[in-house]
Parts: structure tokens; sequence; C-alpha cells
């Protein structure tokens, strides 16, 4: 039963596309509605056969698509991709569910259809060539989202956001051409399967090299300082559903490659690289937040705190350690959850006023008290309330990277502090105080399409918070295997000590070789 | 008094040259048809025309096997060669020519089909780009390139329009002026070796160990400048963006790949001995026109209007990106050439349909050129099928996967990090990143534009039959279906081109 769930997850939402195009329009959302709800469910029965007690790849199908260069369809399930697997159908399920009226209702139903194939196909693949497929063919449903139902300055930002990520991904490529060389001069076979590449043990001179190629891919996705500025246009002018998805998944793939590609493929060089990475990562944190804090616009606010917290999953991911890889993973769920629910609740007051300047509100908690309530839940989920979801991710990674560096963590626990400012301020902006707006006195509270989007949203972001075992298990022991890889694999001394071995036993033949070493 | 020549017919090996002979017996054909009855519809012709070229497919699947069973054959006292870069470009050369010929059965009339010597020259045309790929011999190079041109350039100026003559008379002038590169540079080879035929040339100068090496960088920098015609190599491309721009799209998008085919066989050949020769300068001259025509066409093709013109800098650069395998000169490069431009004949060939099928015959007042960027505005909402299809071309030719142009890039970048070129990889890379924007100017025109007032979906079709319909299909068929065909197709390209020794 289980044999191709993975093809059938990335491929069912695409030829559920393709048929879409005979639906009639009036009955498209119905549709929609029905062809999410099933991925959702196929993500999770993928859950339900999920084995918690394997660490590494589950489900695993490979077909040969050019065996002559060493090219295969592979896939596989383990514990870091799975729930971002399930969040990204659940997302286009609720995004789907919660779209409101738009012109053209039928392309964008089938876009998201579209753009949730990329997604699976992204977060599954084990090849390093079908991960690029995916990665690159997830801009254009995206570009085309951002471009046909965004704000005015709707093509300037899409382009921007296309062709920041494209140029990235393509020196992407050329390191992953430049692997499998390596891979083909130590084998003599060509392939591009994730798998084989993690037994190769490449010098360091050529792993600074690779890193730097897929760290430029990756980066410009997260997107890291000072490859942020196209995202702030995305989000500024992308309708609510692209934002939604923006933020809740397709960040989540550069993250996502860092953890799968940059540390298990070249452990000394981000041991090497984990100084600079951070430092980065910390002016991220904390410029970001207080360029948040300056912003008129709500969605603006939001946006730059999605920067600003996908500094902290970075952080995580570089600890290098058990905790904080599994915090940073743990993050990127959270975040996706609470980022996507601010997004979409920045929607529904769009929608109501068609504007988003904090100005033009004041005193809504008085209008509209459930949807108070709802954002204050998730304003406080957003800045790390303990017994919320992000809580647990980034309490996870800034412990992770204590243990790296005690100074820089303190840094970015300053950006936590700035964030909570800046979320309270617009808060306060947005709902307390007099009505001072006309308008704002006979606003409506959250329909029930709305609320259908948003209850789930609060109710997983507090399960989480509370008890998020059934999720960081599965996670942890996935990391585990991955860092324990790294361990093994890292030449340089300084790595074997910054990455920590999970097996006693093999610190100590470590020291004996040392000791050999010295001996001579 | 001279003794009889006697050499028997079985050594001339006459069977060589049967792929070339089919489309001449056709074009003769043809004109003979004409000779008894006038005023026939194209249809006729065009029928004929598939049908040879469909002959000489099938005669050059025998010329394969033959070459499969005994390796390289050469014949009629060793000028024709067929080995696998022959068979393979005359794969390229016929198949984009099988694609091409039905795009004449347009709903509007156009000037020159109604003539039979445009079918007629069109196969003297293909007969003369097989001559060319399949022989070593400067000379029988040389015929074949001139038949083609020749043919070509009435093709061109048949089209009628006051821009079509320019454009014919400019690329005449342009292949007049590498006319006399070609025989300038073989003339100079011949002086310093006493051959006409490569491989004796590159014999004779190994033997001697370059010793002209001035003579012979003066020879490569005049055969250089000839094959960059035939290629639009910048700086020699002057042509290439008017010429498109005369010629009726149909015409641009078949000039943008088969006669840069043969262009390409005949640099490997020529040039293959020279880089792995080892002097230095040739490999630096090279170097600097592949990053050159790659990034210069680049930037030209950024600032354009028309979506025609383009295409015909966007060409360039594939060209200058394909010219970068000359250079790096492994079998996998030369594997990749032919890979890159199989697939990239389906998808330009596609485009210029694309553009071919929505040709109007007056041109309405905001509209300065015939495929102006606005005149697609808003197409999603007035041609959705033909928008998708014209969007996958440019997401094609932008090297975006899965789609056919993705794994041409592939391929081919990665012969140039397997030989060390890594900052041309890298030069390649941005350069495709950098191409990205202008194809993804039409896909904004076409999605996310508002459509011109007054517009329906009826102008971008309307020169649609089915024949035009099923070449876009087939084009579009194969540019989303690639990745199926990659495999068979590299194994295939890969053992031929080994076995002919590049």
């Amino acid at each position: 039963m289980f044999d191709h769930i993975l093809s059938s997850l990335i491929f069912f939402p695409a030829i559920a596309g393709v048929f879409g195009f005979m639906i009639h329009k009036d009955s498209i959302r119905t549709y929609g509605i029905a062809v999410s709800i099933v991925e959702f469910v196929l993500a999770l029965v993928l859950w339900y056969g999920f084995d918690n007690s394997v660490s590494g790849m589950q489900f695993m199908e490979s077909i040969p698509l050019v065996p002559s260069f060493g090219i295969n369809y592979t896939l596989g399930v383990d514990g870091i991709s799975l729930f971002i697997v399930i969040l990204s159908t659940f997302f286009t399920m609720l995004g789907i569910m919660s779209l409101t009226d738009t012109p053209n209702v039928k392309n964008m139903i089938v876009t998201l259809l579209f753009l949730q194939m990329t997604m699976a196909g992204v977060f599954v693949a084990l090849d390093a060539i079908v991960f690029y497929v995916f990665w690159e063919l997830s801009l254009v449903p995206m570009l085309y989202i951002i471009g046909a139902w965004g704000g005015p300055l709707r093509i300037y930002a899409s382009i921007k956001f296309f062709l920041y990520t494209f140029t990235g991904s393509l020196v992407m490529l050329v390191g992953m051409l430049f692997m499998a060389y390596l891979y083909y001069q130590a084998t003599g076979i060509w392939s591009f399967n994730l798998l084989e590449w993690y037994r190769l043990i490449l010098p360091q001179s050529y792993q600074l090299w690779l890193f730097a190629a897929f760290f430029l891919g990756f980066a410009i996705k997260v997107p890291m300082f000072p490859f942020h500025t196209w995202l702030p246009y995305a989000h500024g002018q992308a309708p609510t559903i692209g934002s939604v998805i923006l933020a809740a998944i397709l960040l989540k793939m550069g993250t996502y490659a860092f953890v799968r590609f940059s540390l298990p493929l070249f452990p000394d060089a981000s041991v090497f690289f984990m100084v600079p990475v951070a430092i980065l990562s910390v002016i991220m944190v904390i410029y970001t937040a207080m360029v948040a804090y300056a912003q008129k616009d709500i969605k603006q606010v939001i946006a730059y705190s999605s920067i600003s917290h996908m500094g902290i999953i970075i952080i995580g991911t570089f600890a290098l350690n058990v905790e904080g890889i599994s915090g940073s993973v743990f993050l990127m769920l959270g975040h996706g959850v609470v980022a996507g629910a601010l997004f979409l609740l920045v929607g529904v007051i769009y929608d109501r006023r068609h504007t988003k300047i904090m100005s033009e509100f004041g005193g809504l908690a008085q209008v509209m008290p459930r949807y108070a309530a709802i954002f204050g839940v998730m304003l406080m989920a957003s800045v790390g309330l303990p017994l919320t979801i992000n809580f647990v991710g980034e309490f996870l990674s800034l412990l992770g990277f204590y243990k790296q560096s005690p100074i820089l963590t303190l840094l970015a626990g300053t950006g936590i502090i700035v964030g909570a400012i800046y979320m309270l301020a617009a808060y306060k902006k947005l709902f307390f105080g007099e009505i001072t707006k006309e308008e704002n006195k006979n606003l409506t509270d959250v329909n029930k399409r709305e609320l259908v989007a948003l209850i789930p949203l609060v109710i997983v972001a507090i399960w989480l918070g509370v008890y998020p075992k059934p999720v960081l298990g599965p996670i942890n022991s996935s990391v585990e295997s991955i860092v324990e890889l790294m361990h093994n694999k890292a030449t340089t001394k300084e790595a074997k000590m910054r990455i920590p071995s999970l097996a006693k036993a093999k610190v100590i033949e470590i020291k004996h070789t040392t000791v050999v070493e010295e001996a001579h | 008094m001279l003794s009889p020549v006697d050499i028997s017919l079985e050594s001339l090996n006459l069977s060589t040259l049967t792929p070339m002979f089919i489309p001449i017996v056709g074009a003769l054909l043809i004109l003979v048809v004409d000779l008894f009855k006038v005023n026939l519809h194209k249809s006729l012709y065009v029928v004929l025309s598939l049908l040879f070229l469909v002959m000489d497919i099938f005669s050059l699947f025998s010329s394969s096997d033959l070459f499969v069973r005994n390796g390289i054959t050469l014949g009629v006292f060793d000028v024709m060669i067929v080995d696998g870069l022959a068979i393979i470009s005359q794969f390229i050369v016929v198949g984009a020519s099988l694609l091409f010929i039905p795009l004449a059965m347009t709903h509007k009339r156009f000037h020159e089909f109604s003539y039979p010597e445009f079918f007629a020259l069109f196969l003297f045309m293909i007969g003369g780009f097989q001559f060319m790929v399949s022989s070593d011999n400067l000379i029988m190079i040389f015929v074949g390139l001139e038949t083609s041109s020749l043919a070509l350039y009435t093709l061109i100026a048949m089209h009628n329009r006051e821009k079509s003559f320019e454009a014919a008379v400019k690329y005449f002038t342009m292949g007049a002026l590498a006319a006399g590169f070609f025989s300038f540079g073989a003339m100079i080879f011949y002086a310093l070796t006493g051959s006409v035929e490569i491989h004796q040339i590159a014999d004779v100068l190994r033997a001697n160990n370059f010793e002209n090496i001035s003579f012979v960088l003066v020879a490569v920098v005049f055969l250089l400048g000839a094959i960059g015609f035939k290629l639009s190599i910048v700086p020699f491309h002057t042509w290439a963006p008017d010429v498109y721009e005369g010629a009726s799209a149909a015409m641009a998008g078949y000039m943008s790949i088969v006669p840069k085919i043969a262009g390409f066989v005949v640099a490997m050949r020529v040039f293959e001995f020279l880089i792995h020769s080892g002097v230095a300068w040739l490999e630096v001259i090279l170097y600097i026109v592949v990053v050159i025509t790659m990034t210069a066409s680049n930037m030209w093709a950024l600032v354009q209007t028309d979506v025609k013109r383009m295409l015909a800098y966007s060409s360039i650069s594939h060209a200058g990106f394909v010219m970068a395998a000359i250079l790096i000169g492994t079998t996998q490069a030369n594997s990749a050439l032919f890979l890159y431009w199989i697939l990239f004949s389906f998808t330009n060939l596609g485009s210029f349909s694309m553009l071919w099928m929505s040709r109007q015959k007056h041109l309405p007042d905001y509209q300065q050129s015939d495929h102006s960027y606005n005149k697609f505005a808003g197409m999603i909402k007035t041609a959705p099928v033909a928008a998708v299809i014209m969007a996958l071309f440019m997401l094609s030719l932008a090297g975006v996967p899965p789609f056919a142009l993705f794994w041409g890039k592939l391929y081919m970048i990665s012969s140039a990090v397997t030989s060390g070129y890594i900052v041309l990889a890298l030069v390649m890379a941005l350069n495709s990143a950098i191409a990205g924007y202008y194809y993804l100017k039409l896909i904004v025109f076409m999605f996310m534009k508002e459509p011109v007032e007054g517009y329906d979906g009826e102008v971008y079709v309307n020169n649609a039959t089915l024949a035009l319909k099923t070449i876009i299909g087939v084009a579009a068929v194969g540019t989303i279906f690639a990745f199926v065909a990659i495999n068979p197709l590299l194994e295939f390209i890969s053992a031929f081109v080994y076995n002919s020794g590049y």
C-alpha cells in the first residue's frame, strides 16, 4: 500500500491540476478543496505508516531517469522531511479553503495545485537533480501568483523574486555538477544520489568551495542577510494566499536544504563557516527585527519578523549538534504555522478595509473580538511565549548554539526581545485604544470560512507547544543520525570537536589515533 | 600519353552519397512537375518535400546501421566521410526540416509558398548541408556551404517584403565575405601542408610540430571568421537580428537551428585537433569569443522591444553557449553539443512557430513591428492554451527544469566542470540567469498584463491550420517530456561521437 505513496503525494495534485482545466469555474473551488483534502489525508497516511524507530530514509522509491549520467528518480522521507511535507499539504488545504473572491479563481487553484506538487517534490527528493528540478519549478507558480494577483508593484516584485532565486540556484547547480564529478572521480560511477554522496569524504579545500556554491543557492531562498531584499517586496505585493505559502513552506526549502545537503556533505566546511554564518544570522535577526519595528504596514511587519525568525532557524542549524538542528527543524514547522497564520490574519483585515497601514486601524478589539483573540494567540506564539509552538524550537535552537558560542547566542536572544517589542507595539496600534476611523466601526468579525482556516492553526500552535513529543521524537532520531554521520565524516580536528559524537566508544577511538599521531 | 585511370566503381563507395541524393532528386522532381503543370496548390509541394525528407531519414537510418557495424566509411576518393558526427548532424538537419516544411501550410496566403522553386531550393539547401557535414575535405565543405547558403539567401528574399530584401542582401554580402575568409583559411592550410583534408593537415602539422605557428594562427583566424559568420558568433553576428527580422518567423526559426549545426560540425572537425595540439593562443581566442558571445548577446536581448529580435539575440547567445563545447573539446562536451542542439531545435522551432502562427498581414497602429511585446499582453485571458504553450517554450529556453533545454544545459555545464573549466561553467550558469530575464519578460506580458483593447484571442491563431498546430504540438510534447528521451539520446550520441574519435 505504501510502495508509491511519495510519488502519489507528488503527482496527485499535478494530475488533479491538469484535470482542473476541465472543471467549470463555479465548481472549481469545491474541486480544489476536495483535492487538497485528499492530498492532506495522503500525507497523514504517510505519517501513520511512518516508523518512528527508524532514523534513516523510509518509503524509498527509485526509477532510473538518465542512468548513463547517474540521474535517478529517487524519493524517500525521514523524520526531518516528513513533517514539512505534512505542513505543506496542510497549508495548501487551508489556503484553498480560505481563498476569498479572486478574479480568475480557476487559474489560481490550478496554480496552487502545481505548487503543491513542487513543494512535495523538493522535500522528498533524494537525488540532487530531481531536487533541483522541483526546486526551480516551484518558482514558476509563485511567479504567476505574485505577478497576476498581486498589488500595484506586482510585476517588479515577482521578477525580482524569480531572478534572485534563479541566479542562486544556477550557481548551486554548478556546485552539484562538481560534486557529482568528484564522486565520479572517486568511484568511477556518475551518481546524483544524495545517500551515495553522503558516503564521500572530501578534502577540506573542495568542501569550502562546494559549500559556498550551495550556500548561495540556499541563502537566497531562506533569505539570509544580505540576500533578503527580494522578500519584503514579494510579501508586500503577493496576495494573501501567496504570502501564506511563501512564508510557511517555500522559505523552508532553503533551511531544509541546509540540513539535507550542506551539513552532511560538507561537515568540515560547516564548522569552518559556522561563525561567519552565525554572524550573518545574528545581523539578520537583530537588523530585520529593528526594520520591522519601523514599518507602517502590518504585512511588512510580519514579513520582516519572518526574516528575523528565519535567522534563529539558521543559527540552530549551524549549532551542528542534536539540540540545535532538531530545534531548527521544529522551528521550521513552528514558523510555518505561525507566520502562515499571521499572513492569513492580515488577509482577513485587508479584505475588509483594503488597506494594511496600521494607522488606519485602532480599537479593533471592540468590533472584532474573536479576530483580536486569534491574532493575540498567534502573536504570542510568534514572540515565542512558553507553551506555544515557537518557544520549543527557538529555545532548542539557541540552547544548541549556546554550546558553540555563548556570546552570539546572547546577541541572537536580544532579537527575540526586540521581536516582542515590535509585535506588541503593532498589536497595540491595531487593536487597542479608541476607534478613530469611521469605517472601522462597522467591521464584521471573522466569518466561518476564515475560522475554518484559522482554528486548526491555533490548535496546532498550542498543541505542539504543550506536547511536542510526537513530532520532535522522529525529528530527533533522524537528526541524531545526521550528526553522527557528520562526526564520522569530519576530517579536521576542530570539526571532530565541534560536532559531538553520540556514540561514546568512537570518541575514545579517535583520541587513540590522535595520540598515535603525536607519538610519531 | 597518360595511362587511363582505372578505378573500380566499388572503391568509390557511392552509397555514401545516398542521403544527399534523395533531397536533390526531390528538388529536381518538383521542378519537373512544375514544367508540366503550373499553378498547383502548395500542399502538393509540401507533401512531396515531406516524402523525400522521410526517405532521407530512412537512408540515414541505414547509414547509421552501417556505422554501428563497420565504423567510419569513406567514399568518393575519400572526400565523403560518414562518421558519427555526420550521421547525428544529418539527423538534426533533416529532422528539423521535417518539422519546418509543414509550416508552409498557413491559413493566410504568403507569397513565397506559391512558387514551386521555394520547395526545390529548400531541398537543394538540405542537400548542401548534408554535403557540408559529411566531409573533411575543405573544398567539399566549401561547396556544401555555398550551395546551402545561396539557396538560403533566395529563400529569405522570397518572403517578398521590404525588410526581406534588405535581409537577404545583408546576409548575402556577409556570406560572401565569409566565403572569402573560408577560402583564404583553406588556402593557407594548403600552402602549409599541401592538403585540403583536415586529418592530413592535422598529421602534417603535428609531424612538423607546428613550425609555422604564426601562419597556422592566421589560417585559424580566417576559418574562425568564416565559421563565426555561419554561427553568428560575436563579433560576426551583426547580420543575424536583421536577417531574422526580415525573414518569415518560420524561416528565422529554421535558420537558428539547421545552418548552425552544420557550422558546428565543421568547427568541430577543424578546431578539435588544434585545441588538443596545445596551441595556447587558439584556446584563449576561443575562450574570449565564447564568453563575449554569450554575455554580449544576452545584454542586447534584454533591451529588445520585439519578440522576434529578442529570440534572434537569444539564439546567438545559445550558439555561444554551445560553442563552449568546441573549446572544451572532450567527448562529453561534443556529445553535449549535439544533445543541446537537438533539444534546442524542438524548443526554438516551437517558439518561432508560435510567432509564425500569430503573424498578421496588416499591423494595427500601436504595434510598431510584427511581434512587439505588447501584442502578447494579456494573452492568458484571450488565448489561454496558446499562452501556456508559449510560456512553456520560454521556460525551456531559460533552462527551467524539467523542460527540454535544461537537460542540455545540465550536460553542457557538467562537461565544463569535468574538464576543469570551473570559471567557464560559472559564466555559463550566470548567463542563463541573465537570459532568464528576457524570457520572463514575455511571460510577464502574456500572464500579468491586461489585454490590449479590442483584441480577442483571434490574432494569436491567425494563421493556424491543422499542420501548424501539429508541429507546435510535437514541439510542445518534445519540450515537456524531454526527460524521457534524454537517456536513449545520450547513449546514442555518446557512442556515435566517441566512435568517430571526437
